[in-house]
Formats: C-alpha cells, structure tokens, sequence
C-alpha cells in the first residue's frame, strides 16, 4: 500500500472513530446531552485525535529511520568495498539497480520469480535496466546485484510491516479511545491537552529547523577550518581563491564590502523611508495617503533580479557617466555606490511603510496633548511622535538592514565581483552573499576548502545577524524601559 | 435662552474673559452646538455639565480651537478672548492654545522623563532664558499640580510610570507651566479613582487663584464641590447657564432638574 494511501485509509478510519465517539457519548448521555461533562463533538474529537495522530507519527518516524537501518544491512553485503567514497558510489548503484528493477516488475517485463533467478553472467543486466530508464554506470557486479534484490526484500518487507502497524495502531487507538467513553469522562480536557501538544509541536519545529541550519553550517564550518586555518581566515585581508590550491580565503574584503553596500543602502533608504513615513502618516490628506502608500509598497514587490538590472543598465552607467568619471574616481560602472543606491531604492517600502505603521498607533492623545500646548505640527512630529515611535522605527531601520546584508542579486549586478577593500565608494566590490554562491557553483571538488569557504561565509553572515538582532533588541528595550 | 443676559444670572461680579456668543458647531451634516452664549469669569471655575453627547466637550474644544484638527468641523459664531475674536484670520491657533492650556480625559504624558514633560511648553515657546530659570518653572508648576513632593527625587523618570492620578497632575504642570490664562478641563477625574479625584479637584480650586478655569465633568456632585458658575447643555443647546448654587438649587429650566435630579441622561 503506497503511503498517500495509507495516510487517506487512517484518516478515514479516524473520521469513523469520530462519528462512533459522538454516537456513543449520546448513547452513554441516555438521551440527555447536558448530563455529559463534555460536549458529543468533543468526545468524537478525542477519538480522531487518538486514532489518527498515533500512526502518523509513527509512519512519520518509521519513514525517518528506515532508511538508515536498510542501509546498515545492505552495507554488510558490500564487504569489499574498503573505502568510504568507494561503499557510497556502490551504495549508489544498489538504490538505482533496485529501483529499476521495481520499475520493471511494475512495467510487467520482469516477474518476481524472473527477479529472483537473475544472475549477473546470464543476461545484460545493463541493458535490461536501460529499457526501464535507468542508467547504470559500467557492469553490474554480483555483489551489486545481491545487495539490490536484499534492499528490495528489505524496503518491501518494511514497508508492508509499517502499514500493518499503523492500521493496528490506528485500530488500537479507536478501541481504546472508544471504551473510555462514558458520562464523566473529560473528552473536553483530554482533546484540548492534545490539541495543545500539538501546537507546541509545531513550533517546536521551526526552532528544531534554526537549530538544524545551524548544525549543518557548523559541521561544514568545521570541516573547512580543518582544512584551512582558521587565523587566515579571520585576519588575512586578501580573497584569492586558487583552483589548483594555495588560495588566500580571508573574508574581510568581503565583510567591508557587505558593510560598506549596507551603509550606502541605509543612509539612503532611512532619511527617505522615514521622512516620507511622516508625511503619509502626519501630512497627507486621505486621498493622497490612499494613492501613494500602495505606490510605495509596489517598490517591495519587484523582484531584486528587476533592481539589480536596473542597476547594471540605467544608474551604473549614469553614476559612472556623470560622478565617477568627471570627479576621476573611476572608471567602473559596477560600484559600491550603484549597488548601494539601488538597494536603497528597494529597502524605502521597508523602512517607510513599518514606520508609517508605527506612527499610526502613536495615540492622538499624544497629538492632542502637544497641540493643547500650542505646538505646531512639527513640533509635535519631532518632539513627541518620533521619540514614542523610535522602538518601533529601530525595529523597521534594523530590519531593513538585515535585508540589505543578505541581499545578492543587486549586489553582483551593481557591485561586480571583485574582492576588494577600499574607501572609493565608485569602485567595484563584493560581499559574502555573492562569493557563497560563486564558490558553492564553482567546478572545483566539494571537499575542497575553496568551496566549504562559502559554509564559513554562511556562518560568519548567520552570526553577524544574530549579533544585529540581538544589539537591536537590546536597544528597543532598554528604550522601552525607559519611556512605558 | 439666547436672551440671558449676565445681568439675569448674576455673574458679572468679575471680569470676563471668554465670552462666547451664538456659536454653532457643525461636524459634517451633523449640527453639534445650536447657539450658544456663555460667558468664562477669569479667576473662576465654570463647569460644563449634560448628558453625553449633548456638546459640552466640543464647545471646550471651540475655546481653544482644537477642533481645527478635525477637518469636517466647522465652527461658527463669535468667542472673544479678552475682547478679541480668537476665530479671527490673523489669529495663530499655536499662539492662542498657548494661552488657553487644555488637560485631557485621559492622563496624556508624553513618553519622556517627568522634567521633559512639564518642560515641553516653556522649551517649543522659548519662555526661559536660561537652565535654571527653566527648573524653577518646572518646579513651581509641579508645584502648582500638587506633585512636586512626590516627584522632586526623580524628575528623569518617565512619565508614563506614575499613578494614572500622578499622570493627570503631571498634564496639569506641564498645561500650568506654560502660564496659560485659561484652563481648559475635559473630565480631568473620570480616569481616576476617588482619591486621586479629590486631589484633582482641591488642585482646581487653587489654580483659580492665577487662572479661569473650565471644566467639563460628568459628575454632578463634582460641577457643585469645585465650580462656582455652571452651564448645563442638553442635545446641543445651552439649556441654563448661572451661578453653580442657583442652578443646583433653584433651576430655572424644567430640564436642568429633570437632570439634577436624575429623570434625563
């Protein structure tokens, strides 16, 4: 039974179980519902949950390990492969062969009986699994072979075994969830303490997610600094990856180019998003409010491809034309200052459209309050109504700055490629975004330090994040503290 | 009621510093205020009471033109502060509302420390010279608001982390510490519990000493302990308008007793 199946049959046999729990609760009531603790759905709702989530889990989990256990017994019957890339590349065909041979088996060319009697002298065996659209590289060995019909025995007999145990257990559930249903039983308590385990187990994912990000970059982070020394990597102020070896992979050139196209980015996105936030939200008439914020918003919606050609067609030759050239700062039309001012461009509807939020849900109290003192609207705006927003707009700032670090595609079609540390703002620079890709793209071998750099890039980003967010909560705190 | 005169109510013993006459208040299609007169004594309290919704708050508003705020109202008539018209063309709202403080409903300190809050009027309008000129107004108007005693240790806290009481007396500093010359009181005490209400209200007795003031309350009670003239509205229309004793007592209008007595409301 394939397993979209098996999950519809448990489902089916829950909403059974829902039904029987509701008409057993009614039977159980004698006629007068009120008499139960809880409400008939709630005892139907106690069923399902009983019968159901069980045996998903365990099709869930069943499903996580069986891979792991099938491949410990295949393994033992590839004995002569010694090394661990060799038993991988072997482990490899196993999982093709197998499955071109289910394939043939369910095409009809093959009967299991055929299967059985293969052997690797008689027939072809490659060509025959050419027919089914699998490809296999070189002869198909013995061993091969006989691990493969051993991995499909194994995946059957697991998969048969996993679908009469969750039927069973869906079963059990049922009975047991059934049998307990009587007047004073707590359906209500029971089915919203399991409802409840289930929310926390869904945020438990997203924070188990975080935590697998993050093992994944450290293992890879750790298997480059094996490779590579560390005090290189954090103190050499040269990026010159080397296919052949002998690469310089220090990652300040990159770090100042990601700090350096931020600080453009946000010094022209912030002045603009925010004195624009205040207009929306203190200045404009109705109307007007009505027709520029969704024209705002449409900044945020274009996607950074459109920005980053923008960049290379329209404001890198224009800045290059009429700032670099003239003011002999340059002559590149990829810059710090094409890529930061576009970015800027696409981080306005950030910072604005937050902040205008924010201004909103100051309270008129407060506007009230100043203009019974005799302020002037300005007055008001910069005395009152920032200072109370200034959590907020920290927040909306901070944001914007944690888009603009991790931004690529701007950055590589308005900033170039080069690894470069300078004070030019018209010169050609890159950040840690744009290198994590070109070096994960590159031709050279994974295990090779010029590619496991970008896992330490990918670390280094992760961590300076985390860093910004953490010094902006600080911030917003310690503001609120003082001032609510 | 267009026809009373201050010779019939017999409130001319002072000086007069607002006087209102025939104003009409319209908020869109809706008309709020129907020709009202009503005359503010300087060194008074005049108390605005009515039912909900009858205009007693958007005529205070009107005094210090903070219904200019609101785009869809329109005011009409003539309010006269000291003799000129305040609705007049040449007349700054901003300078006038620096003239005619106003305290809130509900307790509106600004989400800075307590000093910053009572200096935020003296500071926009450039009244002190000097740092130290500007703590003593701080101080004599925390004085002013009965909460010097309890505030002079931390005056860098913030203010919004005093008592809802504290926080209205702090409005009342920061409005007093403009050296306004009329008080405006939107129910000053119906965010507060009775103690802090007490407090409030022997506040305004003494602030009448340097200033008018008028205070629109829902409690009766309240109008007889602080005022000495009242104003009873009732559906937008000044429905009586004298001396606080003479209207509690002996009103003139069948209406004012109906609500005095609790029959309309």
């Amino acid at each position: 039974m394939s397993i979209g199946l098996l999950v519809i049959v448990i489902v089916l046999i829950a909403a059974a179980g829902f039904l029987a729990g509701r008409a057993r609760a009614r039977r159980a009531s004698e006629g007068d519902t009120r008499a139960l603790h809880s409400l008939v759905g709630f005892h139907g709702q106690a069923v399902f949950l009983f019968t159901a989530v069980p045996a998903l889990l365990l099709i869930a989990v069943w499903l996580l390990v069986q891979p792991a256990v099938i491949a410990e017994r295949v393994t033992g019957l590839l004995a002569s492969e010694r090394s661990e890339g060799a038993l991988n590349l072997a482990l490899g065909d196993v999982h093709r062969v197998a499955a071109g041979l289910d394939r043939l088996v369910a095409q009809g060319d093959l009967s299991e009986a055929a299967v059985a009697g293969l052997s690797v002298e008689g027939t072809d065996l490659r060509r025959t699994l050419g027919t089914a659209g699998v490809a296999v590289a070189g002869r198909v060995r013995g061993e091969v072979l006989t691990a493969a019909r051993e991995y499909r025995r194994l995946t059957h007999l697991s998969a048969r075994a996993m679908t009469i145990a969750a039927i069973a257990l869906a079963l059990a559930g049922l009975g047991f969830s059934l049998a307990r249903i009587t007047v004073e039983f707590r359906a209500r308590n029971v089915s919203e303490r399991f409802v409840l385990m289930l929310f926390i187990g869904s945020s438990l994912i997203a924070v188990m997610t975080t935590f697998g990000i993050v093992a994944s970059l450290l293992v890879e982070s750790i298997h480059f600094f094996s490779l590579y020394p560390a005090r290189d990597f954090f103190f050499n102020l040269t990026w010159n990856p080397q296919f052949g070896g002998g690469s310089s992979l220090g990652i300040w050139p990159l770090l100042w180019g990601t700090l350096y196209i931020s600080f453009v980015a946000l010094l022209f996105a912030v002045p603009v998003g925010l004195l624009s936030a205040v207009y929306l939200s203190e200045y404009a008439t109705r109307r007007m409010r009505a027709f520029v914020k969704p024209a705002i918003e449409v900044l945020a919606g274009i996607p950074t491809i459109v920005y980053g050609l923008f960049a290379l067609v329209t404001v890198g030759p224009f800045l290059r034309d009429f700032f670099a050239q003239p003011m002999g700062l340059g002559t590149s039309s990829s810059s710090v200052m094409t890529a930061g001012l576009v970015m800027g461009i696409m981080l306005i509807p950030f910072v604005s459209s937050l902040s205008d939020d924010i201004i909103n849900a100051v309270p008129q109290s407060l506007r009230d309050g100043s203009y019974g003192l005799g302020a002037t609207q300005s007055e008001t705006v910069k005395q009152v109504i920032l200072p109370a927003a200034l959590p907020g707009i920290v927040g909306a700032i901070l944001l914007a700055a944690s888009r603009a670090i991790g931004e690529t595609m701007i950055v590589v079609m308005g900033a170039g490629a080069a690894a470069r540390m300078s004070v030019n703002p018209f010169e050609a620079m890159t950040t840690i975004t744009v290198k994590i890709v070109s070096q994960l793209t590159g031709d050279t071998e994974f295990a090779s330090p010029e590619t496991l750099v970008a896992f330490a890039l990918g670390m280094a980003l992760f961590v300076f994040t985390l860093m910004l967010n953490i010094v902006a909560l600080y911030v917003v705190r310690r503001y609120r503290e003082q001032y609510e | 009621m267009n026809d009373m005169s201050r010779t019939e109510t017999g409130v001319n013993l002072t000086d007069i510093k607002i006087a209102a006459r025939k104003v009409q208040v319209h908020y869109g299609a809706n008309h709020a205020i129907k020709d009202v007169d009503v005359d503010i004594n300087d060194r008074m309290v005049t108390a605005f009471i009515g039912p909900s919704g009858c205009g007693k708050s958007t005529f205070l508003r009107c005094l210090n033109r903070m219904n200019d705020t609101i785009p869809v109202c329109r005011v009409e008539g003539e309010i006269r502060l000291d003799g000129d018209d305040i609705y007049d063309r040449r007349v700054d709202p901003v300078q006038l509302r620096a003239k005619v403080g106003m305290v809130f409903q509900k307790p509106n300190p600004f989400p800075k420390s307590i000093y910053d809050n009572v200096a935020y009027g003296p500071r926009i309008h450039g009244l002190t010279r000097s740092r130290a000129e500007l703590d003593e107004v701080v101080e004599t108007s925390l004085r002013r608001a009965a909460l010097w005693g309890e505030v002079k240790d931390r005056l860098a806290a913030p203010g919004t982390g005093l008592s809802g009481g504290q926080q209205q007396r702090l409005c009342i500093a920061r409005a007093v510490a403009t050296s306004p010359e009329v008080l405006l009181m939107d129910e000053p005490c119906s965010a507060l519990d009775p103690i802090a209400t007490a407090q409030v209200e022997e506040l305004i007795d003494e602030l009448r000493s340097r200033f008018a003031v008028v205070i629109v309350t829902h409690s009766m009670q309240q109008a007889a302990r602080v005022s000495q003239n009242t104003a009873f509205f009732h559906l937008g229309n000044l429905v009586e308008f004298g001396e606080t004793s003479q209207v509690f007592t002996n009103p003139k209008d069948p209406r004012t007793e109906s609500y005095i007595t609790g029959r309309i409301g």
